[in-house]
Protein backbone atom coordinates (compact mmCIF):
# COMPACT_ATOMS: atom_id res chain seq x y z
CA UNK A 1 0.00 0.00 0.00
CA UNK A 2 1.62 3.37 -1.01
CA UNK A 3 2.47 5.27 1.83
CA UNK A 4 1.77 9.00 2.47
CA UNK A 5 3.64 11.71 4.03
CA UNK A 6 2.49 15.38 5.24
CA UNK A 7 4.57 17.99 4.94
CA UNK A 8 3.47 21.12 6.40
CA UNK A 9 5.62 23.90 8.31
CA UNK A 10 3.57 23.02 11.57
CA UNK A 11 3.97 19.94 13.45
CA UNK A 12 -0.07 20.61 14.64
CA UNK A 13 -1.31 20.82 10.71
CA UNK A 14 0.60 17.74 9.64
CA UNK A 15 -0.63 15.76 12.75
CA UNK A 16 -4.06 17.10 12.30
CA UNK A 17 -4.54 16.07 8.27
CA UNK A 18 -3.04 12.62 9.62
CA UNK A 19 -5.54 12.30 12.31
CA UNK A 20 -8.41 13.17 9.63
CA UNK A 21 -6.60 10.84 7.06
CA UNK A 22 -6.53 8.07 9.10
CA UNK A 23 -10.50 7.83 9.29
CA UNK A 24 -10.65 7.09 5.62
CA UNK A 25 -7.38 4.73 5.79
CA UNK A 26 -7.34 1.21 6.48
CA UNK A 27 -5.52 -0.10 10.07
CA UNK A 28 -2.08 -1.07 8.50
CA UNK A 29 -1.91 2.51 6.07
CA UNK A 30 0.96 4.08 6.99
CA UNK A 31 0.24 7.70 6.71
CA UNK A 32 2.93 9.76 8.78
CA UNK A 33 3.67 13.64 9.35
CA UNK A 34 6.35 15.64 9.04
CA UNK A 35 5.50 18.93 10.66
CA UNK A 36 7.94 21.77 12.37
CA UNK A 37 10.57 21.99 13.39
CA UNK A 38 12.66 19.65 15.49
CA UNK A 39 12.92 22.36 18.47
CA UNK A 40 9.11 22.89 18.19
CA UNK A 41 9.03 26.17 15.94
CA UNK A 42 7.32 26.81 12.58
CA UNK A 43 9.14 25.52 9.85
CA UNK A 44 10.43 22.38 7.47
CA UNK A 45 12.96 20.20 8.12
CA UNK A 46 14.63 18.20 5.48
CA UNK A 47 15.87 15.26 7.92
CA UNK A 48 12.63 14.91 9.43
CA UNK A 49 10.92 14.86 6.48
CA UNK A 50 13.36 12.12 4.64
CA UNK A 51 12.73 10.12 7.80
CA UNK A 52 8.97 10.06 7.77
CA UNK A 53 9.06 9.27 3.90
CA UNK A 54 11.69 5.54 5.28
CA UNK A 55 9.22 5.39 8.15
CA UNK A 56 6.36 5.11 5.26
CA UNK A 57 8.68 3.48 2.61
CA UNK A 58 7.23 -0.03 1.08
CA UNK A 59 7.91 -1.51 -2.42
CA UNK A 60 5.00 0.59 -3.63
CA UNK A 61 6.54 4.12 -2.65
CA UNK A 62 5.32 7.21 -1.13
CA UNK A 63 3.51 10.33 -1.84
CA UNK A 64 4.55 13.45 -0.04
CA UNK A 65 2.03 16.42 0.13
CA UNK A 66 3.13 19.38 0.84
CA UNK A 67 2.23 22.98 2.64
CA UNK A 68 4.07 26.23 1.36
CA UNK A 69 7.10 27.11 -0.29
CA UNK A 70 9.47 26.01 1.53
CA UNK A 71 8.23 22.53 2.60
CA UNK A 72 8.86 21.43 -0.61
CA UNK A 73 12.23 22.96 -1.12
CA UNK A 74 13.19 20.62 2.12
CA UNK A 75 11.26 17.79 0.41
CA UNK A 76 13.22 18.13 -2.41
CA UNK A 77 16.33 18.34 -0.32
CA UNK A 78 15.16 15.28 1.64
CA UNK A 79 15.33 13.16 -1.93
CA UNK A 80 18.69 13.53 -1.80
CA UNK A 81 19.57 12.38 1.36
CA UNK A 82 17.18 8.97 0.22
CA UNK A 83 18.73 5.76 -1.34
CA UNK A 84 18.43 5.98 -5.08
CA UNK A 85 15.61 3.08 -4.76
CA UNK A 86 13.56 4.29 -2.48
CA UNK A 87 13.64 8.23 -4.23
CA UNK A 88 12.74 6.82 -7.34
CA UNK A 89 9.35 5.24 -6.48
CA UNK A 90 8.42 8.78 -4.26
CA UNK A 91 6.18 11.34 -5.78
CA UNK A 92 4.85 14.90 -4.66
CA UNK A 93 1.42 15.72 -4.93
CA UNK A 94 0.77 19.49 -6.97
CA UNK A 95 -2.20 18.80 -4.79
CA UNK A 96 -3.86 21.22 -2.11
CA UNK A 97 -2.92 19.24 1.14
CA UNK A 98 -5.98 18.42 3.25
CA UNK A 99 -7.94 17.11 0.39
CA UNK A 100 -5.30 15.92 -1.58
CA UNK A 101 -4.25 13.99 1.37
CA UNK A 102 -7.79 12.62 2.02
CA UNK A 103 -7.91 11.29 -1.41
CA UNK A 104 -4.55 10.04 -1.45
CA UNK A 105 -5.01 7.81 1.35
CA UNK A 106 -9.00 6.63 0.13
CA UNK A 107 -7.01 5.34 -3.59
CA UNK A 108 -3.67 3.93 -1.90
CA UNK A 109 -6.07 2.13 0.93
CA UNK A 110 -7.71 0.09 -2.19
CA UNK A 111 -4.31 -0.88 -3.55
CA UNK A 112 -3.87 1.64 -6.41
CA UNK A 113 -0.71 2.48 -7.70
CA UNK A 114 1.53 5.59 -6.71
CA UNK A 115 0.87 7.22 -9.85
CA UNK A 116 -2.50 6.35 -9.82
CA UNK A 117 -2.66 7.74 -5.46
CA UNK A 118 -0.65 10.96 -7.08
CA UNK A 119 -3.09 11.37 -9.57
CA UNK A 120 -6.22 11.58 -7.47
CA UNK A 121 -4.40 13.93 -5.03
CA UNK A 122 -3.84 15.99 -7.39
CA UNK A 123 -7.05 15.96 -8.93
CA UNK A 124 -8.33 17.27 -5.40
CA UNK A 125 -7.20 20.77 -7.12
CA UNK A 126 -10.78 20.66 -9.83
CA UNK A 127 -12.87 19.40 -6.58
CA UNK A 128 -15.69 22.27 -6.04
CA UNK A 129 -17.09 23.27 -2.40
CA UNK A 130 -20.05 25.52 -3.74
CA UNK A 131 -21.35 24.79 -6.35
CA UNK B 1 45.18 34.86 1.70
CA UNK B 2 45.48 31.93 4.22
CA UNK B 3 42.86 30.22 6.04
CA UNK B 4 43.86 27.74 8.56
CA UNK B 5 41.44 25.98 10.54
CA UNK B 6 41.35 28.34 13.60
CA UNK B 7 40.93 31.28 10.69
CA UNK B 8 37.76 29.91 8.56
CA UNK B 9 36.20 28.64 12.69
CA UNK B 10 36.54 32.76 13.36
CA UNK B 11 35.10 33.93 9.44
CA UNK B 12 32.31 31.66 10.20
CA UNK B 13 31.80 32.96 13.61
CA UNK B 14 31.95 36.57 11.57
CA UNK B 15 29.37 35.63 9.72
CA UNK B 16 27.19 34.37 12.25
CA UNK B 17 27.58 37.65 14.13
CA UNK B 18 26.52 39.34 11.71
CA UNK B 19 23.19 37.42 10.44
CA UNK B 20 22.39 37.73 14.70
CA UNK B 21 23.51 41.51 14.67
CA UNK B 22 21.26 41.94 11.82
CA UNK B 23 18.19 39.80 13.44
CA UNK B 24 15.35 42.44 13.88
CA UNK B 25 16.20 44.25 9.97
CA UNK B 26 16.30 41.06 8.18
CA UNK B 27 12.78 40.31 10.07
CA UNK B 28 11.75 43.74 9.78
CA UNK B 29 12.34 43.21 6.11
CA UNK B 30 10.16 39.72 5.25
CA UNK B 31 7.70 41.18 7.97
CA UNK B 32 7.06 43.84 5.27
CA UNK B 33 6.79 40.92 2.13
CA UNK B 34 6.51 37.68 3.79
CA UNK B 35 6.32 35.83 7.22
CA UNK B 36 8.19 37.58 9.15
CA UNK B 37 11.06 34.78 10.58
CA UNK B 38 13.54 35.82 8.13
CA UNK B 39 16.17 37.15 10.70
CA UNK B 40 15.28 35.00 13.64
CA UNK B 41 15.61 31.77 11.47
CA UNK B 42 18.61 32.60 9.96
CA UNK B 43 19.79 33.67 13.85
CA UNK B 44 18.94 30.15 14.76
CA UNK B 45 20.99 28.52 12.27
CA UNK B 46 24.18 30.61 12.45
CA UNK B 47 24.27 30.24 16.44
CA UNK B 48 23.52 26.36 15.48
CA UNK B 49 26.55 26.82 12.69
CA UNK B 50 29.10 28.47 15.38
CA UNK B 51 28.47 25.95 17.87
CA UNK B 52 29.01 23.03 15.45
CA UNK B 53 31.94 24.90 13.75
CA UNK B 54 33.33 25.49 17.45
CA UNK B 55 33.59 21.65 18.27
CA UNK B 56 35.63 20.57 14.64
CA UNK B 57 38.65 22.48 15.56
CA UNK B 58 40.23 20.20 13.38
CA UNK B 59 38.39 20.24 10.18
CA UNK B 60 39.49 21.49 6.68
CA UNK B 61 37.59 24.60 4.68
CA UNK B 62 35.28 21.76 2.91
CA UNK B 63 34.77 19.78 5.57
CA UNK B 64 33.54 22.97 8.09
CA UNK B 65 31.16 24.25 4.53
CA UNK B 66 29.57 20.59 4.12
CA UNK B 67 29.18 20.85 8.73
CA UNK B 68 26.99 24.67 7.85
CA UNK B 69 25.22 23.35 5.07
CA UNK B 70 23.75 20.12 7.03
CA UNK B 71 22.95 22.04 10.52
CA UNK B 72 21.23 25.07 7.96
CA UNK B 73 18.94 22.47 6.94
CA UNK B 74 18.03 21.21 10.15
CA UNK B 75 18.05 24.31 11.81
CA UNK B 76 16.86 27.18 9.87
CA UNK B 77 13.33 25.70 9.02
CA UNK B 78 11.94 28.55 6.53
CA UNK B 79 13.19 28.37 2.63
CA UNK B 80 16.77 29.72 3.35
CA UNK B 81 17.49 26.73 5.50
CA UNK B 82 17.40 24.34 2.11
CA UNK B 83 18.41 27.06 0.04
CA UNK B 84 21.34 28.55 2.32
CA UNK B 85 22.08 24.57 3.37
CA UNK B 86 22.30 23.49 -0.55
CA UNK B 87 24.49 26.66 -1.08
CA UNK B 88 27.35 25.38 1.44
CA UNK B 89 26.76 21.96 0.79
CA UNK B 90 27.93 22.71 -2.98
CA UNK B 91 30.50 25.05 -1.75
CA UNK B 92 32.14 22.62 0.07
CA UNK B 93 33.10 20.21 -2.67
CA UNK B 94 35.97 22.89 -4.66
CA UNK B 95 37.00 23.72 -0.81
CA UNK B 96 37.45 19.85 0.18
CA UNK B 97 40.13 18.87 1.50
CA UNK B 98 41.82 22.54 1.98
CA UNK B 99 43.46 24.60 4.60
CA UNK B 100 44.11 28.41 2.65
CA UNK B 101 41.50 29.56 -0.28
CA UNK B 102 42.64 31.38 -3.37
CA UNK B 103 40.42 33.34 -6.10
CA UNK B 104 40.15 30.64 -8.40
CA UNK B 105 38.97 28.77 -5.84
CA UNK B 106 36.55 30.86 -4.15
CA UNK B 107 35.33 31.61 -7.50
CA UNK B 108 34.43 28.24 -8.29
CA UNK B 109 33.16 27.63 -4.24
CA UNK B 110 30.79 31.03 -5.22
CA UNK B 111 29.45 29.60 -8.85
CA UNK B 112 28.91 26.11 -7.13
CA UNK B 113 26.32 27.85 -4.36
CA UNK B 114 24.32 29.72 -6.70
CA UNK B 115 24.10 27.01 -9.13
CA UNK B 116 23.05 25.35 -5.76
CA UNK B 117 20.27 28.28 -4.77
CA UNK B 118 19.02 28.05 -8.68
CA UNK B 119 18.95 23.89 -8.96
CA UNK B 120 16.98 24.27 -4.82
CA UNK B 121 15.10 26.96 -5.57
CA UNK B 122 14.07 26.55 -9.40
CA UNK B 123 14.86 30.00 -9.17
CA UNK B 124 16.80 32.90 -11.68
CA UNK B 125 17.69 36.28 -11.52
CA UNK B 126 14.88 38.97 -11.60
CA UNK B 127 12.61 37.10 -9.58
CA UNK B 128 13.53 39.11 -6.66
CA UNK B 129 15.55 36.62 -4.30
CA UNK B 130 18.70 36.14 -3.49
CA UNK B 131 19.89 35.68 -6.72
CA UNK B 132 19.55 39.46 -7.55
CA UNK B 133 22.46 39.61 -4.77
CA UNK B 134 24.60 36.83 -5.47
CA UNK B 135 24.88 36.54 -9.31
CA UNK B 136 25.98 40.49 -10.12
CA UNK B 137 28.81 39.94 -7.07
CA UNK B 138 29.81 37.02 -9.05
CA UNK B 139 30.12 38.46 -12.08
CA UNK B 140 31.96 41.57 -10.28
CA UNK B 141 34.51 39.15 -8.28
CA UNK B 142 35.05 37.03 -11.75
CA UNK B 143 36.27 40.89 -13.16
CA UNK B 144 38.22 41.48 -10.59
CA UNK B 145 40.15 37.86 -10.46
CA UNK B 146 40.44 38.35 -14.38
CA UNK B 147 41.78 42.12 -13.74
CA UNK B 148 44.15 40.50 -11.25
CA UNK B 149 42.88 42.54 -8.56
CA UNK B 150 43.91 40.80 -4.71
CA UNK B 151 41.12 38.92 -4.00
CA UNK B 152 40.17 41.23 -0.73
CA UNK B 153 39.35 43.83 -3.69
CA UNK B 154 37.50 41.51 -5.65
CA UNK B 155 35.55 40.58 -2.75
CA UNK B 156 34.94 44.30 -2.04
CA UNK B 157 33.93 44.86 -5.36
CA UNK B 158 31.20 41.82 -5.29
CA UNK B 159 29.66 42.63 -2.01
CA UNK B 160 29.30 46.89 -3.61
CA UNK B 161 27.73 44.65 -6.61
CA UNK B 162 25.75 42.39 -4.01
CA UNK B 163 24.26 45.79 -2.81
CA UNK B 164 23.27 47.70 -5.71
CA UNK B 165 21.57 43.98 -6.25
CA UNK B 166 19.82 44.49 -3.10
CA UNK B 167 18.51 48.20 -4.09
CA UNK B 168 17.62 46.54 -7.25
CA UNK B 169 15.32 44.19 -5.34
CA UNK B 170 13.13 46.96 -4.27
CA UNK B 171 12.00 47.81 -8.13
CA UNK B 172 10.56 44.66 -9.21
CA UNK B 173 7.65 42.84 -8.07
CA UNK B 174 8.93 39.22 -6.51
CA UNK B 175 7.70 36.22 -8.11
CA UNK B 176 9.20 33.12 -6.20
CA UNK B 177 8.56 32.42 -2.45
CA UNK B 178 5.79 33.61 0.13
CA UNK B 179 6.24 37.37 -1.22
CA UNK B 180 5.14 36.11 -4.51
CA UNK B 181 1.27 36.15 -3.10
CA UNK B 182 1.47 39.72 -2.62
CA UNK B 183 1.84 40.35 -6.09
CA UNK B 184 2.12 44.54 -6.80
CA UNK B 185 2.33 45.12 -3.20
CA UNK B 186 5.97 43.35 -3.05
CA UNK B 187 7.62 46.60 -5.25
CA UNK B 188 9.12 49.01 -3.12
CA UNK B 189 10.45 46.40 -0.34
CA UNK B 190 14.16 45.22 -0.63
CA UNK B 191 14.87 41.55 -0.50
CA UNK B 192 14.98 39.58 2.47
CA UNK B 193 16.77 37.27 1.36
CA UNK B 194 19.11 39.48 -1.14
CA UNK B 195 20.01 41.04 2.26
CA UNK B 196 21.14 38.33 4.12
CA UNK B 197 23.20 37.22 1.25
CA UNK B 198 24.60 40.43 1.16
CA UNK B 199 24.98 40.74 5.10
CA UNK B 200 27.29 37.35 4.91
CA UNK B 201 29.03 38.40 1.87
CA UNK B 202 30.25 41.74 3.71
CA UNK B 203 31.14 40.15 6.69
CA UNK B 204 33.62 37.30 4.69
CA UNK B 205 35.45 40.80 2.84
CA UNK B 206 35.40 42.83 6.13
CA UNK B 207 36.91 39.36 8.08
CA UNK B 208 39.13 39.28 5.06
CA UNK B 209 40.42 42.72 5.19
CA UNK B 210 41.22 42.39 9.09
CA UNK B 211 42.95 38.97 8.32
CA UNK B 212 46.86 39.32 9.05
Amino acid sequence: MVGIVIVSHSAKVAEGICDLARQMAKADQKILPAGGMADGSIGTDAFKVSEAIQAAWSDDGVLVLVDLGSALLSTDMAMEFLDEAIRERVRVADAPILEGAIGAVVEASVGSSLEQVLSTAEGAREMRKII
Amino acid sequence: MTLLNNPAIALIGAVADAIVQNKEFLTSLDAAIGDADHGINLSRGAEAVRAKAAASPNADIGALLKATGMTLISTVGGASGPLYGTAFLRAAAPAQGKTALDGETVKLMLAAAIQGIKDRGKATRGEKTMLDALEPAFEAFVQGLEAQKPLVECLEEATEAARQGVEFTKTIIATKGRASYLGERSKGHQDPGATSSTIMLAAITDFCRKAP
